[in-house]
């Protein structure tokens, strides 16, 4: 518990935080999914999540996102809390401040690259039609997909597609990306693409990127790490 | 507009399935409005034939509320009883009069008879009939008789005292022609001789048998009712003013007046039973057509799931889920809307074409077809509501997935 003190514990200013965080799944026998987790998270972190499978990470990171509900405790996105929030309200906060990158690709299979980039750039209206597909553009090229905006998801490799859900991660410029074992799926090349891409992401737009692996030597590779054993917080510390 | 492309990203990439419940739609609709137009059609026909073939408004000799017997106007609170009524020769009186007063505000012809029964004989035939003495110039003037006529004519009743036209069906079975000379006898039992001088065939077996005309003159002397006429007949400039005439007509003269809206009321209500049938059927097969709907937005919120929770995830609320598959329905119902107006209108074009030989005693030659615009919007309001509720239906469905469930099932 020592590098939690030494992360920028901003109170409640800090970007996204977790208080005593349970998820339990109603059942004859309640499943246990995530059991007390707290911590604080600021602005411009990369943070890995490890731990065995089934301790609980990917449960984690929906209830951090707002796509599940917790049965204890709650989470607080830039100081305020999420608890009471209708699901519109939740969705609005995922469009503009989370982008989610999952373990298989998630693109909408019958709409291009450049397409599924733009399409919650249009849900949010933020920029007129000209500039999303500028965006939209140079969200790609950065990512070195220049060569395929208008392709499929069917015609692009694991490694392009996954480039691809980032790049739609970051359409709406937001706080904070959720990546659920963003590179589980690629081989070491795409790996190490799809890795650097995330890190740029943390040095040049100071948005904050937490990443599920169990890709030891990734983890290594992030500032901090937070551990998860059987759905609790076995440590979280800098590295 | 976002949701719109999706939906219809979503439809075009089931063409086969789309194309069946699109065609299911347009035959819903296409069929709905040439029966539409088929049914306004043969009910307009029918309507105008009737109105052309009856008078507008009938003064008959009748009271709506039977008599009050003298002694009862006069003894006030009593009652009398095994009085017997005093026979009433029946018929309306001051024929003359009773006329002037009704030209004198009733836009349009009025034309007086005098009817009853009477049997026809010629050479050792008899035949029952109804007789109606008529005037003749007037009685052209309220009824379509001459377009009727096949020998001979109306007017010649105004030239032969004793003339009679009757129908070409008691002609036939009476063997008798044009110019031969036949006896009616009333039911005091006068006869007279009666010259042919008109044969009508209306194609209604009931008048072609059972009706004939003479001067109105002739008619009273047989019937022993001198100045007498039974019934006035109205044919307005507007029919419209039927009901208001017979209620003015019946008020200022004391005798029934019965419009063509009131005789034929259990027509009118016949057509209403007619109309709702109709409108069942048109429901029932735009309710087929929405279960085909169903069934291919119901098949694309499932095989979509993942697209669903993708959407979710990045900020689309459940709403938006909700309007992209019922916006999938309406453009589904749309497309079929817009085909099945144009196969409604082909199909009533080419059935208006149609001819038929038919015989029967309303002879018919072509189907009666009526355009209006107006069984196009509802056939579509009907497709699109009915679209719209066969979406609705998965949509709230799509809407109420739950993302997480479904990434961890992909994973
Ligand atoms: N719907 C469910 N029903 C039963 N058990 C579940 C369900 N969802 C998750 N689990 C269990 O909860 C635990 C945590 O799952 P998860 O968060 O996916 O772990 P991780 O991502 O670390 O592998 C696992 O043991 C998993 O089997
Ligand atoms: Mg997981």
């Amino acid at each position: 518990m020592t590098g939690a003190a030494d992360q920028p514990a901003n109170g409640s200013g800090s970007l996204l935080e977790a208080r005593n965080l349970t998820r339990i799944l109603p059942a004859v026998v309640p499943v246990t999914l995530v059991r007390d987790v707290d911590f604080k998270i600021g602005e411009a972190e990369f943070v890995a999540i490890t731990g065995p499978s089934g301790s609980g990470k990917s449960s984690l990171l929906y209830l951090l996102g707002l796509l599940d509900r917790p049965t204890a405790g709650e989470v607080l996105i830039e100081g305020n809390k999420t608890a009471d929030l209708s699901s519109a309200d939740m969705a609005q906060i995922r469009l503009e401040k989370i982008g989610f990158v999952f373990q298989f690709h998630f693109l909408l299979p019958e709409f291009t690259a450049l397409e599924n980039i733009m399409i919650p750039m249009q849900k949010l209206g933020r920029l007129n039609a000209r500039d999303q597909l500028e965006h939209a553009t140079r969200l790609l090229s950065d990512l070195g997909l220049e060569d395929f905006l208008h392709r499929r998801p069917a015609q692009l490799s694991g490694g392009q597609r996954q480039r691809v859900a980032v790049a739609r991660a970051l359409a709406n410029a937001p706080d904070l990306i959720l990546a659920d074992e963003p590179t589980g799926s690629l081989d070491s090349a795409a790996t190490e693409q799809v890795f650097e891409s995330l890190q740029t992401i943390v040095e040049t737009q100071k948005t904050t990127v937490i990443a599920v692996t169990h890709d030891m030597d990734l983890a290594a590779r992030m500032p901090r790490r937070i551990h998860l054993v059987d759905g609790r917080i076995d440590y979280d510390r800098a590295q | 507009m976002l949701l719109l492309r999706i939906a219809t990203t979503h439809v075009r990439n089931r063409m086969r399935q789309t194309v069946v419940s699109t065609l299911g739609v347009a035959l819903g609709v296409g069929f709905s409005v040439a029966m539409a137009s088929l049914m306004e059609g043969s009910q307009r026909d029918f309507m105008t034939t009737l109105i052309e073939a009856i008078p507008h408004v009938e003064i008959v000799d009748e009271k709506r509320v039977p008599a009050e017997q003298p002694a009862t106007a006069v003894y006030d609170a009593v009652a009398f009883h095994g009085l017997r009524p005093l026979e009433d020769l029946r018929g309306i009186r001051n024929p003359t009069e009773a006329i002037a007063s009704l030209r004198d505000w009733v836009h349009g012809d009025i034309a007086q008879r005098l009817s009853g029964q009477a049997v026809l004989r010629y050479s050792g035939q008899d035949l029952g009939i109804t007789l109606s003495g008529i005037v003749p110039r007037r009685e052209l003037a309220v009824s379509k008789i001459e377009e009727d006529m096949r020998q001979g004519s109306i007017e010649a009743l105004d030239t032969t005292a004793n003339g009679l036209v009757i129908g070409s069906k008691a002609a036939t079975r009476l063997g008798a022609d044009l110019g031969d000379t036949v006896t009616l006898t009333s039911a005091n039992g006068i006869a007279k001789r009666f010259k042919i001088v008109g044969l009508f065939h209306t194609g209604i077996t009931a008048s072609d048998e059972g009706f004939a005309y003479a001067p109105l003159k002739a008619v009273q002397i047989l019937f022993e009712k001198p100045d007498i006429i039974n019934s006035i007949s109205v044919r307005l400039s507007d029919i419209n003013q039927a009901s208001d005439v017979a209620a003015r007509a019946e008020q200022q003269l004391g005798y029934k007046a019965v419009s063509w809206e009131e005789a034929n009321e259990g027509l009118m209500e016949a057509f209403v039973v007619r109309n709702a049938i109709m409108y069942t059927v048109v429901g029932a097969i735009l309710v087929v057509a929405g279960f085909g709907i169903f069934n291919i937005v119901s098949t694309i919120v499932h095989e979509k799931a993942r697209d669903i929770a993708i959407l979710k995830s990045l900020g689309f609320p459940e709403s938006d889920i909700q309007q992209v598959f019922v916006l999938e329905g309406l453009v589904i119902g749309v497309l079929g809307a817009i085909a099945g107006c144009l196969l409604g209108f082909g199909l009533s074009s080419y059935l208006a074409t149609v001819k038929f030989e038919v015989t029967t005693d309303v002879e018919m030659t072509r189907l009666p077809i009526h355009f209006s615009y107006l069984h196009y919007v509802l056939a579509c309001l009907l497709a699109l509501f009915s679209s719209a509720v066969a979406g609705f239906i998965p949509a709230r469905k799509a809407a109420k997935l739950n993302p997480v469930d479904i990434i961890r099932g992909a994973t």
